[in-house]
Formats: structure tokens, sequence, C-alpha cells
């Protein structure tokens, strides 16, 4: 078993936790900063993954996301979260424990659905894509559980990082074309969604989305 | 070859029962240190305990005959434990009797007796006490049995014995199913000694104490058994958290060549231990009593986390 596996195992399981941390997070600040760090998780595994397979189209794809998820969409969330005032919400209405144990069964699932991917693909980390389809669950549950708007746009980028992981650790990335046009929706994304907290907030009051759904008019 | 063995399990039972206050006394000055204050050394648990073992006992004239053996029993599960664990060497007579479930059970009593003793005079603030810890010891224990768990899939064994040969066999391998469990150990540790982000062990204020007041009405030498046991029991989760994590320096040899260097090991990595800790327990804010369950939930969460990287990527 080459070390460069266990060095990728160490990082899914680390991408794995930050997931978690997300999940548990009622600060939009640390949610923000936590999302770095996933960006963070996922580009020096794909660089591991680059380095140990020899496929050098990866670490144009590391450096990619790097630039994008550690740089580029942490700093424009900062300065929506600046504009609209709201760096110190908190989401006071999450039930922590409640919503890890619906996490891990949510990981249990991911974990048992993923086995026979795994054997399907040829890949030296054929066996992290547990991890990743268990990441992409947790941002899914992340979006339903969260009420204000901010916090379920940080759950779909979230989401972006464990369908990249997936698609590494499948087959080893996804053609350069298809990343590179994802990586430019996200952006156009955030601003879409940036422009549109501040009509929510003006035609609403609030970012809270229950609030929105339980209008008539 | 009898005798060696018995030399070595009364050298490390004793070494527990004697390095316990020091430990004590070592956080407490790592404490001071940190707080830019003098501290009143590391033999101060030790000049304590002697005057508590001088003074007279004062016991309520309607407490039952439990409320007075309870100190003994904690004292003497806590030396049974510090006789359990391999901390300096694997070839102890004792340390095949019991393995790492069986352990948490010896915990567990220590916790039921120490309840139970509270509640015996019916005060207020003991009763108090009896039930956050109960509440505390039911969420924390399948922590620590999850994190047990995980380096006994990688061993093979809940033995200490064999998963400390196992992982001090191989080298230095990196499993990341280890390193979840030995966060989910260091929150378990947290709880269950009364630590701070869970209890302060260092006031006796009425609203927030968990371990003090289970002690309010204990005296004397029962009190001197208590803190003594208490010292005892960090030392021994130290000790297994060394066994699990840390294993390497545990001798594996016959005779008793090896012992001296073993020691000294052992006591290096109870004081960084020891000062971890301080640096932790300056660093955070005590949580309050209804966010306690988050917190060990959380160490649940990551115990179980390491299961499931185990059972996924064999690592």
């Amino acid at each position: 078993m080459p070390s460069f596996t266990s060095v990728i195992n160490l990082f899914a399981a680390l991408f794995l936790l930050v997931a978690f941390a997300m999940l548990s997070q009622r600060r939009l600040a640390n949610l923000i900063n936590l999302y770095a760090w996933q960006g963070a998780i996922l580009s020096l595994g794909i660089a591991t993954t680059a380095y140990g397979t020899g496929n050098t189209h990866l670490y144009a794809s590391a450096a990619l996301n790097g630039i994008l998820k550690i740089l580029v969409v942490p700093i424009l969330l900062r300065r929506l979260v600046r504009r609209l005032d709201v760096q110190w919400d908190r989401e006071s209405l999450v039930r922590i424990p409640t919503t890890m144990l619906i996490g891990l069964a949510l990981v249990i699932f991911a974990f048992n659905a993923s086995l026979p991917i795994a054997g399907l693909a040829h890949t030296v980390n054929h066996e992290t894509v547990g991890i990743a389809l268990a990441s992409v669950l947790l941002s899914l549950l992340m979006m339903i559980l969260r009420t204000t708007a901010l916090s379920q746009v940080i759950g779909f980028l979230a989401l972006e990082n464990g369908l990249i992981f997936a698609a590494t650790s499948v087959t080893y990335g996804m053609p350069m074309v298809i990343e590179f046009g994802i990586a430019l929706d996200v952006i156009v994304g955030v601003f879409i969604l940036g422009v549109f907290f501040f009509h929510i907030r003006e035609q609403f009051d609030s970012l809270d989305l229950n609030r929105i759904e339980g209008r008539e008019d | 070859m009898t005798l060696d063995l018995v030399v070595r399990q009364a050298l490390q039972t004793l070494f527990v029962i004697a390095a316990a206050p020091l430990l004590t006394g070592w956080i407490r000055q790592c404490r001071a240190w940190l707080g830019n204050r003098t501290g009143a050394g590391i033999l101060q648990p030790v000049r304590e305990l002697r005057k508590l073992f001088r003074k007279e006992p004062v016991v309520a004239s309607e407490a039952s005959a439990l409320f007075v053996a309870t100190p003994y029993i904690l004292f003497a599960a806590m030396v049974l434990a510090g006789a359990i664990v391999p901390m300096v060497a694997t070839r102890m007579p004792l340390a095949a009797a019991a393995d790492a479930v069986a352990l948490a059970g010896l915990f567990a009593l220590t916790r039921v007796f120490a309840a139970l003793a509270a509640m015996d005079l019916g005060t207020a603030f003991a009763s108090m006490g009896a039930r956050r810890t109960m509440l505390v010891g039911f969420l924390a224990e399948p922590a620590l049995l999850m994190v047990l768990f995980t380096p006994a899939l990688i061993s093979g064994s809940t033995s200490l014995i064999v998963i400390v040969r196992h992982l001090a066999g191989h080298g230095f391998v990196l499993y990341p199913s280890m390193a979840f469990a030995a966060a989910a150990y260091l929150m378990v540790t947290l709880a269950e000694n009364a630590r701070l982000p869970v209890d302060n062990p260092e006031t006796h204020l009425e609203l927030t104490m968990i371990h003090e007041a289970l002690n309010l009405e204990y005296s004397g030498r029962y009190l001197a058994l208590i803190e003594w046991g208490a010292g005892m029991k960090l030392l021994v989760y130290i000790g297994i958290g060394v066994a699990l994590f840390l294993p390497w320096g545990i001798t594996q040899s016959h005779g008793l060549a090896a012992l001296p260097g073993a020691f000294a090991l052992f006591a290096v990595k109870l004081a960084a231990a020891g000062a971890g800790l301080a640096v932790i327990e300056t660093l955070l804010a005590k949580l309050r009593l209804f966010r306690v369950p988050e917190f060990l939930g959380t160490a649940f969460l990551l115990a179980v986390l390491g299961l499931l990287v185990r059972y996924l990527l064999g690592s």
C-alpha cells in the first residue's frame, strides 16, 4: 500500500470532519472560515492525488480549486456579510445533537451505498468515494435545516466541493473544460445570489426564509 | 520469572499512587504560570493530603455505612485501575485480567458509588452534584466505549496489552481513524475528570460545581482519599490515552533492566500531558451545563466517525 494513499485518506477524513463542523456551526463568520478550510483540504487532497498518480492535469485542478475556494469565494462571501451587516448573526433554532445524529445516519447510508461504486472504480483512492458522497449528503442536509439564505448558499457551495471530491476519487477528476465551467458557474452563482440577498432583504426585511414562506400575499 | 512480574506490578501500582498528587500539583503549577502567578509548587497537594489525614473526620449522625465506605471503595477502585492499565510494560500479571471494556465498567462503578454516597445524606447540593455527575457520566460512557472500539478494531482485541503490542510493533502508521478517536478521547477525559470546559476544578461556586458538590459532606481522611482517588483517576485516564495513542516506549521485554527507562519516559509523557491540559484549561471557558450534552455529543460523533472511517478506508 503506497504511503500517499494514507495521506489522501487522512485528507478525506478531515474533509468529512469539516463537513460535520459546518453542519454544527451556528455563527455565519465561522461558517465561511470552515468553507475556506474545506477548500484548502480539497485542493491539498487533489494535489496529493496528482503527485501520487502522475496525472499532471490534476495539479491545474488543485490550483484552480485552491484559488477559488480559499481566496475568491470566501472574500466575496465576507464582503457580502459585511455589506448585509450580518457578521454576528447566529442561527439559534438549529438542534445540534439531533442534527449530528441525522448526519451520522446519512454517513452510514452513504458508506454502504458507495461500496459497489468504489468496487467499480480503478483509481488508487476509490475508497474515499463514500466520504465524498457522505459530504454531499451532509451539505444537502445543511441546506434543508438552515433557515437563513446565506448559510443555505454556503451549503450549496459545500455541495459543489463534495462533488469535485467525488469526481477526483472515482475518475481522477472531470475534463478540464467542465471543471472550468463549474468554477465559473460557482463565481457567477455567488454574484447573482449576492444581488438576490439585497432584494430579499429589501422586500421582506429579513434573510430568514421561513418568514418569507409564511407570507400569504 | 514470577518474582520479576510481581515486582513490576508492585512498582507500577506504587508509581500511580505516589505520582497522582504530584500530577495534580504539576497541572496547578502550570496553570499558575500560564496565569502569570507564582503558584504553590508541585508538592502542595501532598501537603494538603497530609493535613487532611491528620484532621478528625466529621460524619453526620444520619450517615449510613455506605457513606463511610465509599471513599475507600473509590480509592481501591482507582488503585486497581492503575494496576490494570499497561503504562510502562506490557508483561503485567494484572493487566491481562481485564480489558478496556471492563475498565470502563470499573469507572462506572466508582461513579455509581460516588453518586449514591452523595445522595445518602439528602442535602440539596450533594444530590444536585450526584445528578450532574450521572448526567455527564451517561453521556461520556458511550463516547468512551466508541473511542476504545477503534483501536480494538485495528488490533483485533479489546485487551489493552494486545492493542499496545500491535500499535507499538508496527512503527509509525498514519491512521486517520485514530486521529478522530484521539480527539474524542481528549474530550471524554476532560468531561470525566471534571476539568474545565465541563467543570472548573478550582472553584466551589454552588451553581456550577459538579465534582466538588459530591464531596461537600466529606472531611478529614475521607476527603483526602476522595481527592487522592480523583488524582489517580486523571493519571489512569492519561495512562490509557498513552497506551492507545502514544504506545512507543512501553517496554515489552522480560526482566527489570528496561523498567527505569520506561518509567522515565512515562513520567515525561505525564508531564507533557499535564502541561497540555493546563494550556487547554487556560484557553477554554466553562460551558453552560446545558451545553455539556452538545460537547459530549460531539465527542461521541467523532468516535463514531473514527469507527466508520476505519470501516470504510481500512486505515
